[in-house]
């Protein structure tokens, strides 16, 4: 691999994305071909629905790897995402134990003693029988490696993104009670974040920094090729046109890939050979999210059909 | 190529990217890795380990794009692709002597190599050399506009000008015609070094000069600046307010460590029969600010209190809610005003609305606490922001006292400096009593200090 071309390889990374149904710019390979070479995270940010959580489930099937998903949340926590005593179990071995305990240290003649002899096998409830691991802890515990997704890491407290650096720079976790736990092998970890709160220098550092915008028209056209074969040439490219004007205008929630994706979904159902401004009028739910941006969206849509048409021409 | 990448991360610093000595190296990894060969790949790579927020990326962008077109000579008639590659020594000799050769009319024996090269006409060389001579000169140190003739005198110089000197005075003598043109040359090379120059000051320079600029714009006094730099000093403000939040809008709960939550705690153990396996803490509680902005618009203070509420109003994250009032001879309440127009259309508002009067601060009081006394809550910070010159009519000091009673402070911000307090109509010793801090406040700087003290006492 290390003997590749940098450019074979990244085209490499490409199509290899491209078998998975993940059809990758330049840049977004470029960015996987380097997190895999300088064992680096990829932070990826981007407007909603751009695929950023299926780039890393690409990668997975891609590889072959597992993949682990911790999903972020207000409130997410250590016990939540690294690991988590089994509580319940340690107080029922103990329970299951409690005659055990009496003779060991049945022997011990004072007070001291029995505390010595205690020490001795002290640290059994700690270990790792008695670890729970949750989705850090697995990724790192995976002996083939693995894709690990960390979703939308900026719905999380700025404490939790604290934890993440060890992960982060050194692929390990420090555990008190049983010390470092080191990557078997160092799983390839994506970051998606919809940019809903600024992240600490500290992260960013760390990380590659991807930024997934709208597709351009080819490419979009590509990704609609790609997850609705059924769709005809034409009319793929006067919808994907259409949404590109749409992205023009200044609306609430701009219609993203998987809303592009859905509408040709939509569109091969409802049997349409070409767009036309009735049917378009009919599924433009499927395409905005918000009353206001249909309204908004409702008296350009006739304008809009001609210049797709029209750029299909040349196209 | 190392050399110019460094030159690279400086040129980046310059456009505003902070690149840390780690981020650097990561980058060099990342080169490394990819190579330099192609060139959009290298670009791909550097985006993706310097830059961190797309804003960084577009810059980065740009600056990539004016850095290595500089470092590319204008033709490529060489077979190796990479110029790029070209040795920064600093000795300007030509790279070969053979490419001089095929130049048209032999030049004669005996000039120096800079003649020689600027006759020959090859233009890969003399780029080559001006490249050279740019990192003998340290062209990356450039940092103020001022300082484009000596950069391009020490090129100049670097490139063995004085040689030339010495080859044009003796070819006038020998050969006028030749003299003639390698004349033209030099004027040529002089516009060559010049383009370089400049292209250096607006790669290595930009931060530099936004950082003098911002920081003389930081002193200037609020209220006498130039109308041109009203809109400059918005922008600064804005800033200023960015970074307000992103110190004071982070953690809102930190837990009271050591205090158990003995109640929570049991309730939390009744499946183990009380047994505490889980615990819980106190938490404590934090409150965001309230705040109460009364603002003098008459005359002079008016442009202070414009950048002061353009201020407070972008804290949105940090502040609660802000109740904004505007007075000089009576008091309205403007928070409307100013969240729903743009600044300057909210300004223009309120100035036709109560603005240039004569200031009256006691009937001002007396309207607030007419109308408006209910806003107060023993969360409120109040900030009274004016020059406390009443002409001489009564200043109702009582109900400012009243005020502070009812709220958590009250914060009282005087554009003029305390030298002139309690001069003339100044009636600022008065109300200053009741006040549990009274600033100056004058410049951008000052007022940044003082919200986010007022803001930081919440914290």
């Amino acid at each position: 691999m290390a003997e590749q071309k940098p450019s074979t390889a990244i085209e490499a990374v490409e199509s290899g994305l491209a078998a998975q149904g993940y059809i990758a710019s330049r840049q977004i390979a470029t960015a996987v071909y380097l997190s895999q070479q300088i064992e680096k995270p990829i932070l990826v940010e981007g407007p909603a629905g751009v695929g950023k959580t299926e780039l890393a489930k690409a990668i997975a099937a891609w590889r072959g790897m597992k993949m682990i998903r911790l999903q972020c949340y207000e409130g997410l926590d250590e016990a939540k995402a690294l690991y988590e005593w089994k509580y319940a179990k340690q107080l029922l071995y103990t329970q299951i134990l409690k005659d055990k305990l009496g003779e060991v240290l049945g022997g011990a003649q004072t007070l001291h003693a029995a505390l010595a002899q205690l020490h001795d096998f002290g640290d059994v409830f700690f270990s790792k029988e008695f670890v729970e691991p949750r989705p850090l802890l697995q990724a790192l515990e995976q002996p083939g490696g693995c894709v690990l997704l960390i979703d939308e890491i900026d719905k999380s407290d700025a404490e939790f993104e604290s934890l993440l650096l060890e992960i982060l720079s050194d692929f390990q976790v420090t555990i008190p009670e049983l010390g470092t736990v080191s990557a078997i092998t160092p799983p390839t970890v994506i970051l998606t974040s919809n940019s809903e709160r600024d992240l600490g220098d500290a992260l960013k550092r760390r990380c590659l920094h991807l930024h997934i915008g709208f597709p351009e028209q080819r490419l979009e056209e590509r990704i609609v090729e790609s997850r609705v074969p059924g769709i005809s040439q034409t009319l793929r490219r006067q919808m994907v046109g259409f949404i590109h004007e749409i992205r023009s205008l200044d609306l609430k929630k701009l219609p993203s890939v998987s809303e592009t994706i859905d509408w040709a979904r939509v569109l091969v159902l409802l049997q349409a050979s070409e767009l036309d401004t009735e049917i378009v009028k009919d599924t433009l739910n499927v395409l905005l999210k918000y009353e206001a941006d249909i309204e908004a969206a409702q008296p350009q849509i006739t304008t809009f059909i001609a210049k797709a048409a029209r750029s299909n021409v040349f196209g | 190529m190392r050399e110019n990448i460094h030159r690279f991360f400086r040129a980046a610093r310059g456009a505003g990217v902070h690149v840390s000595p780690a981020e650097s190296i990561d980058a060099m990894r990342a080169v490394a890795q990819v190579g330099v060969s192609d060139r959009a790949i290298l670009r791909d790579a550097l985006l993706l380990t310097l830059a961190k927020s797309q804003d960084e990326k577009l810059a980065l962008g740009d600056c990539f794009d004016l850095f290595f077109s500089q470092t590319e000579p204008p033709r490529q008639d060489q077979s190796e692709p990479d110029t790029a590659d070209a040795s920064p020594d600093a000795d300007p000799a030509p790279p070969s002597g053979a490419t001089s050769e095929a130049g048209e009319g032999q030049p004669p024996e005996g000039l120096g190599p800079l003649a020689q090269m600027l006759l020959s006409q090859d233009r890969n060389a003399v780029a080559a050399a001006i490249a050279g001579a740019s990192g003998a000169a340290s062209l990356s140190d450039i940092r103020y506009s001022t300082q484009r003739g000596i950069f391009s005198s020490r090129i100049l110089d670097a490139m063995g000008l004085q040689r030339l000197r010495d080859d044009l005075d003796e070819l006038t003598a020998t050969n006028p015609a030749l003299a003639e043109r390698l004349r033209d040359a030099l004027d040529a090379l002089r516009e060559a070094v010049r383009d370089t120059v400049s292209q250096g000051l607006a790669l290595y320079a930009r931060e530099e000069a936004e950082n003098l600029r911002n920081e003389i714009l930081r002193n200037a006094p609020l209220a006498r600046i130039e109308r041109r730099q009203v809109a400059e000093m918005r922008t600064l403000i804005r800033q200023i307010a960015r970074r307000l939040r992103e110190r004071y809008s982070k953690p809102r709960k930190r837990q009271r460590r050591g205090h158990l939550d003995v109640r929570r705690t049991i309730r939390r153990n009744a499946a183990w029969g009380g047994v505490p396996f889980l615990t819980a803490w106190k938490r404590k509680h934090r409150d965001r600010p309230k705040i109460v902005a009364i603002c003098d618009v008459s005359g002079s203070v008016a442009q202070v209190s414009d950048f002061f509420l353009l201020l407070v109003h972008s804290l949105h994250e940090v502040v609660d809610d802000v109740h904004s009032f505007a007075f000089s001879s009576h008091l309205i309440e403007v928070s409307e005003i100013l969240e729903k127009k743009s600044p300057e259309e909210a300004m223009a508002e309120i100035m036709s609305k109560v603005g240039f009067g004569s200031s009256d601060y006691g009937s001002s009081l007396v309207d607030f606490e007419k109308e408006f006394m209910s806003t107060l809550t023993p969360q409120t910070t109040v900030i009274v922001l004016g020059d406390a010159r009443s002409n001489n009519l009564d200043p109702r000091a009582d109900i400012l006292r009243r005020i502070s009673e009812r709220s958590k402070r009250l914060v009282w911000l005087n554009p003029e400096g305390r030298l002139a307090w309690g001069f003339g109509d100044s009636e600022m010793p008065r109300y200053a009593t009741f006040c549990t801090v009274v600033r100056q406040c004058a410049t951008a700087q000052q007022l940044e200090r003082a919200v986010s003290d007022i803001v930081a006492t919440y914290q």
